[in-house]
């Protein structure tokens, strides 16, 4: 019998995710993958997998299964309570699961989304190129229900330690002026890092949604449809700003203020509604150039 | 902002780069330029007026490489697909009485014009269509429907679009179609990528 992962409580919402999809984005499909990546390539490594296997990510805990092997099992990301068999283990280390035990991934402490791996990843198949869910247009493997068997990949490395830890200091969320800063007059990203934001309970994997003072557009006009990146602070109607996670439209039509660095996008997969939200403005990528001749 | 010849470049975040250019037209023929000239990006997504460089690792390489693009290279031939439709859509009427005829002169027009896939977006498989006229644009729903069947055929503007799968949405339907906008597990997944040349032949 091939080794599978038995899900028995799947919790709010628990969905596979890899590194995501890349190169489909013309064809309107989401990247997709874990949110909070460096917690997951944490606990691909803790397992001794490849840093782009497919694992669980769970939000607010909830998650109950079982091995049909003994198996390497690690978890990260939003600290929570982890019980193998009824016995509390550890965060960010690898503990070995027996066959048949149960594993229950508790609520975080702190954070939202705590991450699963099983040596040897989970093995479903992948869609253009990957294991990851996509929430907002449905591309790869369906949201994880109780009842479902997850096949498991052959586990080939061996466990390593958490011997490098990485720098998780949360801060504010550093950005660089967007494509369409000019959209919202000279100062705007000078207003946006001025703003005190909390998060709104309308958050997901779209995007981290934000309450607060709405910005002030200085063009009214119709944006044509343009591509989006992750992280983009796009600005809707309203005027509150909509930070693009991992699930993000490729394409959107509301102008985008500000960009979130890549290395603070973790930190938006972690903030809880309710909680305060601050940017800080850091130099753009390059100096324009002196237009060509 | 930075002003190469035809095209405005504008940066995003520290890995992309947004290029500006006239038209649909212009953001197609520029994202299959810098495709068949290789340029490293993991994404090359063109809109309305603009392509999107995404996941690029050298900024500055890549904008020495679209200083050379000139917006008269002719764009490659891409395939041309015939897709059959029902036109018993339930914005028929409120088209026809935009575009001052009756549904069957609507028929006619909407299925008289080659369309080109300029973008996706919306959803996989989405492509926004090019082809009407301006003057024939129209509005979308003042509140969009709860949801639209897969294959429904609908115009916004002077866009035309087939929803791949059912979905809310403010689009004019026209009619519907049994064509297989995206499937995942094919080796192409989407019917219509950008470049794809489309002809409406009623049913």
């Amino acid at each position: 019998m091939s080794a599978e992962l038995t899900v028995l409580q799947a919790g709010t919402l628990t969905t596979i995710q890899d590194r995501g999809r890349s190169g489909h984005a013309h064809l309107g499909v989401p990247r997709a993958g874990a949110l909070d990546a460096p917690a997951a390539r944490l606990a691909n490594r803790l397992v001794g997998n490849d840093p782009g296997a497919a694992l669980l990510e769970v939000t607010l805990g909830g998650l109950e299964f079982r091995l049909s092997t003994g198996r390497w099992v690690a978890v990260t990301g939003a600290p929570c309570p982890v019980l193998v068999g009824g016995r509390a283990c550890g965060h960010d280390r690898a503990e070995w699961v027996p066959a048949g035990a149960t594993v229950r991934i508790g609520q975080p402490r702190s954070g939202v989304r705590s991450y699963v791996a099983v040596a040897g990843g989970i093995a479903v198949e992948p869609v253009l190129g990957s294991r990851s869910t996509d929430t907002l247009a449905g591309v790869g493997p369906p949201v994880v229900e109780a009842g479902a068997n997850l096949p498991l990949g052959r586990a080939g490395g061996a466990p390593r330690p958490h011997d490098t830890p990485r720098p998780r200091r949360p801060g504010p969320l550093r950005v660089t002026p967007g494509p369409r800063a000019d959209w919202f007059g000279d100062d705007a990203v000078a207003a946006l890092c001025a703003t005190a934001y909390t998060v709104s309970a309308a958050s997901n994997r779209i995007g981290l949604r934000l309450e607060g003072p709405p910005l002030v557009r200085v063009r009214t006009d119709e944006l044509a449809s343009e591509g989006m990146v992750v992280g983009a602070v796009q600005v809707p109607p309203s005027g509150t700003p909509v930070v693009f996670l991992a699930d993000h439209p490729p394409t959107g039509g509301y102008p985008v203020l500000a960009v979130v660095l890549e290395d603070d996008l973790w930190q938006c997969a972690q903030l809880r509604p309710g909680d305060p939200v601050r940017f800080t403005a850091v130099d753009p990528p390059t100096a324009p150039r002196a237009p060509r001749g | 902002m930075d002003q190469t010849g035809d095209m405005r470049t504008r940066p995003v975040g520290r890995q992309a780069l947004l290029v500006e250019v006239a038209d649909a037209a212009a953001a197609l023929a520029l994202a299959d330029w810098a495709r068949r000239q290789g340029v490293e990006a993991g994404e090359i997504v063109p809109g309305a007026a603009t392509v999107l460089f995404d996941e690029v690792a050298e900024i500055e390489v890549l904008r020495d490489v679209l200083a050379e693009w000139s917006p008269t290279a002719e764009p490659p031939r891409h395939a041309s697909i015939e897709i059959e439709v029902r036109y018993d859509g339930p914005d028929l009427a409120f088209v026809a009485e935009a575009w001052g005829t009756d549904p069957e002169g609507v028929v006619e027009r909407h299925s008289s014009v080659e369309y080109v896939a300029a973008f996706c977006g919306f959803a996989p498989g989405f492509a926004y269509l090019q082809g009407l006229s301006g003057e024939l644009a129209v509005p979308r729903l003042e509140s969009p429907r709860s949801r639209v069947p897969a294959g429904s055929v609908a115009l916004a503007g002077a866009w035309c679009g087939i929803y791949p799968t059912a979905s809310p949405g403010g689009w004019r339907i026209l009619g519907s179609t049994d064509a297989v906008l995206w499937d995942q597990v094919r080796d192409q997944p989407a019917l219509l990528p950008p470049g794809t040349r489309v002809r409406f032949v009623p049913s």
